[in-house]
């Protein structure tokens, strides 16, 4: 177990990082951004993968079961519309 | 700690600092597409080794969760593949409630199998409000999904309905303080009630929600997936869901502030406030006519301009119009007329939005502009062109004090030497809202469909030779 204010100071320096890191962003990459940080926070897969790994009853593994296809659905669909906005970014001069 | 966790561990860390170094990349154009490949190496080794996690057993259990990721991403993949560039928004919108979903199963799981022996307050609460935020982030963005995508109809009101949403949401938290007050003994009937009530709450709270106010509303719910699987991080005692989650959930935080903000509106009254009508929404008087133009005329106008500045808006998604507007764009820049593209933050349905569609039709990036860089340049420009754009070139909000969209910034259109509209009907804009610089001296109108309209400009331009 992580104890608790090491995870309180986890939580503030993941919150400084995340407003840090996308504050300089051009309005021209708001919707790829958003698309990719919703990417991001598909690594709930992890998570649901270990819960449903764990699961003892057949309720447990129906709600763990839709949790997995719902994650995995984040994740892969994020990744996806993402990287086909990204592809479509160049410049005039030519060139990525 | 076993061997084996130390390496998961280790996979975990890397993966952390692949998702922030690729989020950092993914907030420059030079070097976004590198960004996201590097967050899906982060993702992919995560996942893989999770495999090997010591809390995974049993053979059923390793069964379910191949045929789920199988199926989900599957499915993701497909649809995330076909779906057209104008549909993107409701795309976002329906994967980041999956998300959300995902981090309310993990909380439901948790809670039933939590153990009265070793469960800790704290824990309990963490994964309440986790499941809180989760279910409403699940089924608001999928109403949110659903009136994108034309599923559903406008916006649902009925009296005293801020109260009962209140109502709803006050019950709500009563019943996550008894679950997290619980001890870990938690009561079957109590546990589904709340998540039914807090699924019932996002479909409330987003339902009264008009359309122009999406774009903030979807990046509201991003924020909030990320920080459910924050709290599942802290949860499941996994400081890659932690680290990931949080980051999103701040980023997405500054991008929904950032975009209220461009549409000079308080995250509050987006969320609790419906949008024009009501007081306020007395008919204002219109001086001067809307003046109509045939295309061969509008195209003699731009082909003999020094500058002309488009100011495309969600008109231009709705009729696919890019791809004619950027061959309208080539011509004249042929005839050596400078032409630019000016964005307003929430044209569309998104931040960004129409600069994803540009780009699809191969419009460079560096011939976009942003309201704050070229507002000023409209008094220089002989033509502007207004494709499918309305509120965010509306006078109005410069003007007059008791309009809805008063003190929004707007692009300045209405300061070029002329203007073209390019607009399928008459009708007014989202907010409902007359424009006043459809019916200015220096605007003509250019009636029907963008991409016909475009195509119309292009036969008459290049009719000029």
């Amino acid at each position: 177990m992580i104890e608790g204010f090491v995870a309180l100071y986890i939580f503030m320096l993941a919150a400084f990082t995340g407003y840090e890191v996308i504050s300089k962003v051009p309005v021209i990459l708001h919707t790829p951004l958003m698309s990719g940080s919703n990417f991001i926070h598909g690594i709930v897969l992890v998570g649901t993968m270990v819960a449903l790994g764990h699961a003892a009853t057949p309720l447990e593994q129906l709600i763990g079961f839709v949790a997995v296809i719902l994650a995995a659905g984040n994740a892969v669909g994020g990744y996806v519309v993402t990287e086909r906005m990204l592809e479509m970014f160049k410049t005039s001069r030519g060139g990525k | 700690m076993g061997a084996v966790m130390t390496v998961i561990n280790i996979a975990y860390f890397i993966a952390a600092i692949l998702f922030i170094v690729g989020l950092k990349q993914m907030s420059s154009p030079t070097t976004a597409r590198r960004g996201i490949l590097w967050a899906g190496v982060g993702m992919v080794l995560a996942t893989v080794v999770t495999f090997a996690h010591p809390e995974l057993e049993g053979a059923v259990n390793y069964l379910l969760i191949v045929l789920g990721i199988a199926i989900g991403g599957g499915l993701a993949w497909w649809s995330g593949r076909k779906v057209a560039m104008t549909d993107m928004p409701q795309m976002i919108a329906l994967y980041n409630g999956m998300g959300g979903g995902a981090a309310a199963g993990i909380g439901a799981i948790y809670l039933l199998q939590a153990d009265p022996e070793t469960a800790s307050d704290v824990v309990l609460a963490i994964a309440v409000v986790g499941s809180l935020i989760g279910s409403v982030a699940f089924s608001g963005s999928m109403v949110a999904f659903a009136k994108l995508q034309g599923l559903m109809d406008k916006t649902v009101n009925f009296p005293a309905q801020q109260w009962v949403n209140l109502g709803v949401f006050v019950v709500t938290v009563l019943l996550g303080l008894s679950l997290a007050l619980s001890g870990g003994d938690v009561s079957g009937p109590v546990l589904l009630l709340f998540f039914v009530l807090a699924l019932a709450f996002g479909i409330m709270m987003t339902l009264p929600i008009g359309g122009a106010d999406m774009p903030v509303v979807i990046s509201l719910y991003n924020a909030l997936t990320g920080l459910a699987v924050g709290f599942k991080g802290f949860v499941l005692d996994n400081p890659a869901l932690m680290i990931a989650g949080v980051v999103v959930g701040a980023a997405g935080t500054l991008l929904t502030q950032l975009m209220a903000k461009a549409m000079n509106r308080k995250l509050s009254n987006v969320l609790f406030k419906q949008f024009g009508g009501g007081a306020g929404g007395a008919a204002e008087e219109v001086t001067g006519s809307l003046k109509p133009i045939e295309a061969p005329d509008a195209g003699i106008m731009m082909a003999f301009a020094n500058k002309v500045i488009i100011v495309p808006g969600y008109g231009m998604a709705v009729a696919q119009a890019q791809h004619k507007i950027w061959e309208l764009t080539q011509l004249l820049i042929q005839r050596d007329v400078a032409v630019k593209f000016a964005i307003h933050p929430v044209a569309g349905r998104m931040p960004g939005h129409m600069n994803v569609l540009l780009a699809e039709a191969g419009v460079p990036y560096d011939i976009i502009y942003d309201l704050d860089e070229i507002n000023n340049e409209f008094k220089t420009a002989d033509v502007a062109v207004v494709i499918g754009a309305n509120d965010v070139v509306n006078p109005i909000a410069r003007t007059d004090p008791d309009s809805p969209i008063y003190g929004m910034p707007i692009l300045n259109a209405d300061e070029a030497h002329n203007v073209i509209v390019i607009k399928r009907g008459r009708g007014a804009g989202f907010s409902g809202i007359e424009n006043h610089l459809f019916y200015a001296d220096n605007t003509r109108m250019l009636y029907g469909d963008g991409q016909k309209a475009a195509s119309e400009l292009i036969a008459a331009i290049k009719e000029l030779g």
